[in-house]
């Protein structure tokens, strides 16, 4: 959820007229950014030029020189961005080399595209590990997705607010829950000593292996996803529902729509925007599945039935000590999932233009 | 609201009513039932516990024993220790960081704002990946120091997002009374910016704090010293792996007083769930607000 938002920010914020002119000039420094600094004094009271230059273009260090104090305090959060979000970047050199550990950094032997013979020549743990992702995806693109939608459409149905709201409290809450602490419960109540087990053994039946059982890992997975999200999912979903005009279903009333009918006119076609951009922007995430999420479970069910591409470089890399060979598939697929982002954007982008978030 | 939201309501038949009513009353059980046996298992009696098979729904007594164990003084004791420091520390530097990032962004005009907005906003795109970042870590010398665990999600780009944009909605005649009064940038921040932003700092706040408190993957990757453990890996090690907590790990309690492993587990994950449901009343007033903010705004 957090990256839909982050991407309508975005782009927000790319189509914010007034604050993005002449977001790329190709003059000189100066000149350029001197000239969008004009127009935005223009139309915002009492901007930097306007309170303090008297509107004269002033020189790059004498603005450099007046924001120190902004400079100053932009530092601390852009240099910890830099180190932990970009100069990573540089680390991904090291999916052409062969790494070792305890060799200094920048000695090791450059083996070229060595480290993506994986990939390419179709290794059979990397092609499970994305056969498993893939699949993972799929189901969930299936499963997890409409869940929210549902309950969303339940919930607006309800007639007293208050009860909606109480229900609202009790479902939002899984949302805020560690992995670590949804899965202890999940054993709690599934597990070998669990509550349905319990039930089970002492009613004289047989136990279920839900937890250990790789047929059933995907369908755990998905359950899980289910009970942790699907109450956050229907924020924007019950946003969007109130967009809705009521005269709409009014004039199906008048025209004599069943409710079933008003639904399916009426309150479907309101939120459907909502429902494609959703869409688009989870398959640009379809190679990301809940990492920590598998990782906690995966001794339980072996590796062949659990392995995805993040778990694959994880114990590839930091555990089986092939650094190189994880870097380079972790690269491959940071790249492949930017393309993606970005690729859902454009499209989420045209959609919305079409009337998804348009105000 | 209320009457837009009754839009498609029309005298529903007392089936469909029915049946939402069981809909929402399962689910809600869905979600409340683990909760109930979870706490009620942390406080039930030994024998209670021996004779449920493990998992109790509603407990028969009232019993303190394995809280007591816990915090006798051994690994879960100083595991919460190490996730509030972290959970406390972390939400200092983030929102330290972060605001001020949001701020210098968020002045019309200022001096190199277009390319470290960029800077912000790539960083919500991509990640750079497990290995790199391990690697980066490294370099700096921070395996197994409490800063590994702050330091690289310290600033959500996010976040610094939404500050930026409510700090933008003050309108420019407060700042500028302010300026003209002889107040520069940083004492415009601190002493009328901040205050007028209690509400989207809270937020914001506890979307960090609950970050870092749930965090478990990074401690897993850069925390081998066990005595550093955050309370998440100490869950992992001793409830979803079932790995035994001999009467050392309890502060050196004698064997035989022990309360049941099934009751100290469901202490361990209740006293982990606690700080949660307590900020979990403010995140929920506040939070639709700050996803839509994100969303539907635009």
């Amino acid at each position: 959820m957090a990256r839909t938002d982050a991407l309508n920010s975005l782009q927000t914020d790319r189509t914010t007229p007034s604050d993005r002119a002449g977001a790329t000039g190709s003059g000189p420094p100066g000149t350029a950014t001197d000239r969008r600094f004009g127009r935005r004094s223009g139309s915002r009271s009492g901007s930097r030029s306007g309170s303090r230059s008297g509107g004269k273009p002033l020189s790059w260090w004498a603005r450099a020189r007046r924001d120190k104090v902004l400079l100053l305090m932009a530092l601390p959060g852009l240099v910890l961005l830099l180190v932990f979000h970009y100069l990573p970047l540089l680390g991904n050199l090291i999916a052409f080399q062969e790494y070792l550990p305890f060799v200094p950094f920048g000695r090791s032997a450059w083996v070229g595209l060595d480290n993506f013979a994986v990939i390419f020549n179709g290794d059979q743990e990397f092609l499970n590990a994305l056969k498993n992702t893939l699949l993972i995806t799929l189901v969930q693109v299936i499963f997890v997705f409409p869940a929210p939608i549902a309950l969303a459409l339940l919930l607006n149905s309800l007639l007293s607010e208050r009860i909606k709201r109480v229900v609202q409290s009790v479902l939002y809450l899984p949302h805020f829950l560690s992995w670590v602490i949804v899965i202890a419960i999940f054993q709690q109540i599934l597990g070998g000593s669990g509550l349905i087990n319990n039930f089970l053994r002492s009613h004289g039946m047989g136990t279920i292996d839900f937890l250990g059982n790789p047929d059933s890992f995907i369908a755990l997975l998905t359950s899980q996803v289910i009970w942790k999200d699907t109450g956050w999912g229907t924020i924007l979903f019950l946003a969007a529902l109130t967009q809705i005009d009521p005269g709409l279903y009014e004039a199906a009333r008048v025209d004599g729509a069943s409710r079933w009918r008003q639904l399916w006119h009426v309150t479907v076609p309101g939120i459907r925007g909502l429902i494609i951009l959703l869409l688009i922007l989870r398959l640009g995430d379809s190679l990301t599945v809940g990492f920590e999420q598998i990782i906690l479970q995966q001794n339980l069910v072996g590796r062949p039935a659990s392995e995805v591409l993040d778990t694959y470089v994880y114990n590839n890399g930091v555990l089986a000590g092939q650094w190189g060979v994880s870097a380079a598939v972790g690269l491959v697929k940071g790249l492949v999932a930017v393309v993606l982002v970005l690729g859902a954007n454009k499209i989420a982008h045209i959609f919305g233009e079409a009337g998804v978030y348009q105000k | 609201m209320s009457t837009i939201q009754k839009g498609i309501e029309d005298g529903p038949a007392m089936s469909s009513r029915v049946l939402k009513t069981v809909v929402l009353v399962v689910c809600c059980a869905v979600v409340v039932i683990p909760f109930l046996g979870v706490i009620s298992t942390s406080i039930a009696s030994q024998q209670h516990v021996t004779n449920s098979g493990g998992f109790v729904l509603w407990p028969d007594a009232l019993h303190l024993d394995a809280y007591k164990a816990i915090f006798n003084g051994g690994v879960v004791q100083r595991a919460l220790l190490v996730s509030v420091v972290i959970a406390v520390g972390g939400t200092l530097i983030s929102l330290a960081g972060s605001t001020m990032l949001a701020y210098s962004l968020s002045r019309p005009g200022s001096f190199g704002q277009r390319p470290i907005l960029m800077i912000v906003l790539f960083s919500i795109l991509f990640s750079p990946g497990l290995i790199p970042n391990y690697l980066v870590v490294k370099q700096f010398g921070l395996l197994d120091s409490l800063f590994a665990l702050i330091l690289p999600t310290a600033i959500s780009g996010f976040n610094v997002i939404v500050l930026r944009s409510f700090f933008m909605g003050i309108p420019d005649s407060v700042l500028d009374s302010a300026r003209i009064d002889g107040a520069g940038d940083f004492r415009i921040f601190w002493s009328i910016v901040l205050p007028l932003s209690r509400a989207v700092l809270a937020v914001v706040g506890l979307f960090y704090a609950v970050g870092y408190w749930n965090a478990f993957f990074n401690a897993m990757l850069y925390i081998s010293d066990t005595a550093k453990w955050p309370l998440q890996l100490v869950l992992r090690t001793y409830v979803i792996n079932n790995t035994e907590l001999s009467s050392g790990d309890l502060g050196g309690a004698a064997a035989d007083q022990l309360p049941p492993q099934e009751s100290i587990q469901m202490a361990i994950l209740v006293v982990s769930l606690v700080p949660i449901l307590i900020v979990y009343p403010f995140l929920q007033r506040h939070f639709a607000k700050g996803m839509l903010t994100g969303a539907v705004k635009g």
